[in-house]
């Protein structure tokens, strides 16, 4: 088994997204580990000259496939490249980004090729030459360590889990290859994707936003959230909430973090007018920073925040808003 | 039309889970078991798409107590149940997807339905891999679902919005929240579970491409302090959060 490392690049119209960059640069680190090579799959339409790129996260070589029935997530597609690319360049791990579509695309990679699948990891060392992951179970309340049994692994990589990846000036040396001659044949390619909607308002994703300003049943309805939206502004941050809110219909499902939620982990979460059950604790727990605002000085939120304010939220929530500006205005 | 649910049997989310005494699995005694939430949205549109002809099956790998919550599925409407019967169920979800696939291979089922995720491992996994193991389209992350003629369409959750896309049948989903309301089982429905066709069938299952080394509880938090009451302890949070966390 060689000592490879393929990392799946994530691009979506025509950009890499910044996970693309953090599993490049993880399997980089693994690979200085097996002396093998930090390979880049890169799948799209259009992205032949952006792919060298890659190369300054850390790609030692770059696999590109220029073709336009990729403009769109194609997960039949992309898994029989990823198999071919596995083929040609003998892994001993294959990366992806634990976002939706790694998440999607992983399980069918590792299936095919009857491999051991590692979710959601938030720690890879090769120990002793093998491969060792950490990752949550029970959406956080367990952690494991897990050891692939069959090689390649097959390894998705949870988003701003591993630190941040640094952008060298220097390429390493990367070669850009064009993966040709797969024939993959239209039939093949059963599931379309024909269109996205950016929802409304969204400027993040909960799952890779540094800052989250969440709201729960304290808030007492879904008009009150726009002081939430207003914190968030001055902070650059996005809005999330607590299933009862979500299941009052103040905010959409997509919003709800915790056990049947998101799993988030920002470096400040600011929980405001949220209880803290186990299952919203479960989905935010890891954030490097939790403030908690809250009337009631027994919310079991404050057991686990690293900060609290007791208060009436709609005192305390304007008035950080307020004071947050004053600091921006100063500083122009 | 045919469909097929895949369900799992799941602690209740709110328990505290406990690690046994191997050190690499949950400890099982004084658990509550629940129907997967996920699982809730599979079954209730599966159920909106059997139509007059159809029915809907629902397949479980798991201990023989999963009848339970095989029965709470046939209460909310299902036709019929089959327990592919463990001792205990994989946390590997290629071992599930294995198993699952070569029952699947003998039901000709028109659609496929399962959860996003599976509360406990979290592995979000035996949907796409049974997929492609059958060689059937999937698309996961399903907040609608539309079927006509030899066609589906869907809308999925993605990063920032909704991906729209299509696929023919025989074809499955991965449900996400937002799909549907749950149907909660009826007391008429729960007395006509019980006389419902449930099929158990024993299972051995192919060998774990995982190896679990260590289950271990993370790391408590240091513990926090209260900066102070209503808006007054507003400038001193900024000050911590400033000079402490420094993430301002
Ligand atoms: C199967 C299952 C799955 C679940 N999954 C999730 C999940 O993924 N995510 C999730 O969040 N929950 C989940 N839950 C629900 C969870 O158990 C709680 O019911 C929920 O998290 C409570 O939401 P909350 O904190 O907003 O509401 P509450 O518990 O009602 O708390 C409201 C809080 O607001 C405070 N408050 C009220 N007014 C003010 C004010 N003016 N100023 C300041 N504070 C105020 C109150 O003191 C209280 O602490 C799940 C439950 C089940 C059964
Ligand atoms: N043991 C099992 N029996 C039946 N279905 C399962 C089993 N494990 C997982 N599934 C299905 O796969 C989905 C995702 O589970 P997981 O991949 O474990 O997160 C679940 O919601 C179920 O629909």
């Amino acid at each position: 088994m060689g000592q490879n490392i393929l990392a799946i690049a994530e691009i979506r119209d025509g950009e890499f997204r910044s996970v693309s960059y953090e599993i490049i640069y993880q399997a980089r680190k693994l690979a200085e580990s097996t002396g093998g090579e930090a390979i880049a799959v890169a799948v799209g339409s259009g992205i032949t000259e952006k792919a060298a790129e890659l190369g300054h996260w850390g790609a030692h070589r770059i696999l590109v496939l220029d073709d336009p029935r990729f403009e769109q997530y194609a997960p039949e597609g992309l898994t029989e490249t990823v198999l071919a690319a596995a083929k040609t360049y003998d892994p001993s791990t294959i990366l992806f980004p634990a976002s939706r579509r790694g998440k999607d695309l992983s399980p069918r990679v590792a299936a095919r090729l009857q491999s051991g699948l590692l979710v959601d990891c938030t720690d890879l060392e090769i120990s002793e030459g093998h491969l060792v992951a950490t990752r949550p179970a029970y959406a956080g309340k367990v952690l494991l360590k897990i050891r692939p049994k069959t090689l390649p692994a097959v390894v998705s990589l949870r988003p701003k889990a591993a630190g941040k990846p640094v952008r060298s000036e220097e390429s390493a040396g990367s070669e850009v290859v064009a993966l040709s001659d797969l024939n993959l044949e239209d039939a093949q390619l059963k599931t379309q994707i024909t269109g996205f909607e950016a929802a409304a308002g969204k400027k993040l994703d909960l799952t890779e936003a540094d800052t989250i300003v969440a709201g729960g049943r304290g808030l007492k309805g879904p008009e009150n959230f726009n002081i939430l939206e207003d914190l968030a502004e001055a902070l650059g941050g996005t809005v999330g909430a607590s299933r009862a809110a979500v299941d009052l219909g103040w905010r959409p499902h997509e919003d709800q973090v915790g056990q049947t939620g998101k799993t988030v982990n920002p470096g400040l979460y600011i929980a405001c007018g949220i209880s803290g059950q186990i299952q919203h604790i479960a989905g935010m727990r890891t954030s490097r920073n939790i403030v908690a605002i809250n009337k009631d000085a027994e919310a079991p939120i404050f057991g686990l925040a690293t900060y609290g304010i007791v208060g009436d939220l709609f005192d305390v929530v304007p008035r950080l808003t307020e004071e947050l500006r004053k600091i921006k205005d100063a500083e122009h | 039309m045919k469909c097929v649910v895949c369900l799992k049997r799941v602690p209740d989310t709110g328990t505290r889970i406990k690690i046994d005494s191997s050190g690499t699995a949950i400890d099982d005694t004084d658990v509550e078991w629940i129907v997967n939430p996920y699982d809730e949205f599979a079954i209730t549109e599966a159920l909106t798409h059997r139509g007059s002809d159809g029915e809907v099956i629902i397949l479980a790998l798991g201990p023989e107590e999963t009848t339970k919550e095989i029965r709470t599925a046939l209460a909310m409407g299902a036709d019929q149940g089959i327990l592919l019967q463990v001792q205990r169920p994989p946390t590997d979800p290629l071992q599930t997807a294995q198993v699952l696939a070569s029952a699947l291979k003998e039901l000709e089922f028109d659609l496929l339905f399962f959860g996003c995720r599976g509360v406990d491992d979290d592995n979000c996994a035996v949907g796409p891999m049974v997929a492609s193991i059958l060689d059937i389209p999937l698309l996961s992350d399903v907040i609608q679902f539309d079927v006509e003629g030899s066609k589906a369409t869907v809308q999925r959750e993605t990063e920032g919005g909704h991906e729209i896309g299509n696929m023919p049948l025989p074809c499955g989903i991965t449900t996400q929240k937002g799909l549907n309301e749950p149907k909660l089982p009826s007391l008429p429905g729960i007395m006509k579970a019980k006389k419902k066709p449930l099929e158990i069938r024993p299972v051995e299952l192919p060998d774990s491409s995982l190896e679990i080394v260590e289950m271990s509880f993370p790391p408590d938090r240091p513990p926090g302090k209260i900066v102070g009451e209503g808006a007054d302890a507003v400038p001193e949070l900024i000050r911590v959060l400033q000079e402490e966390a420094k993430v301002l």
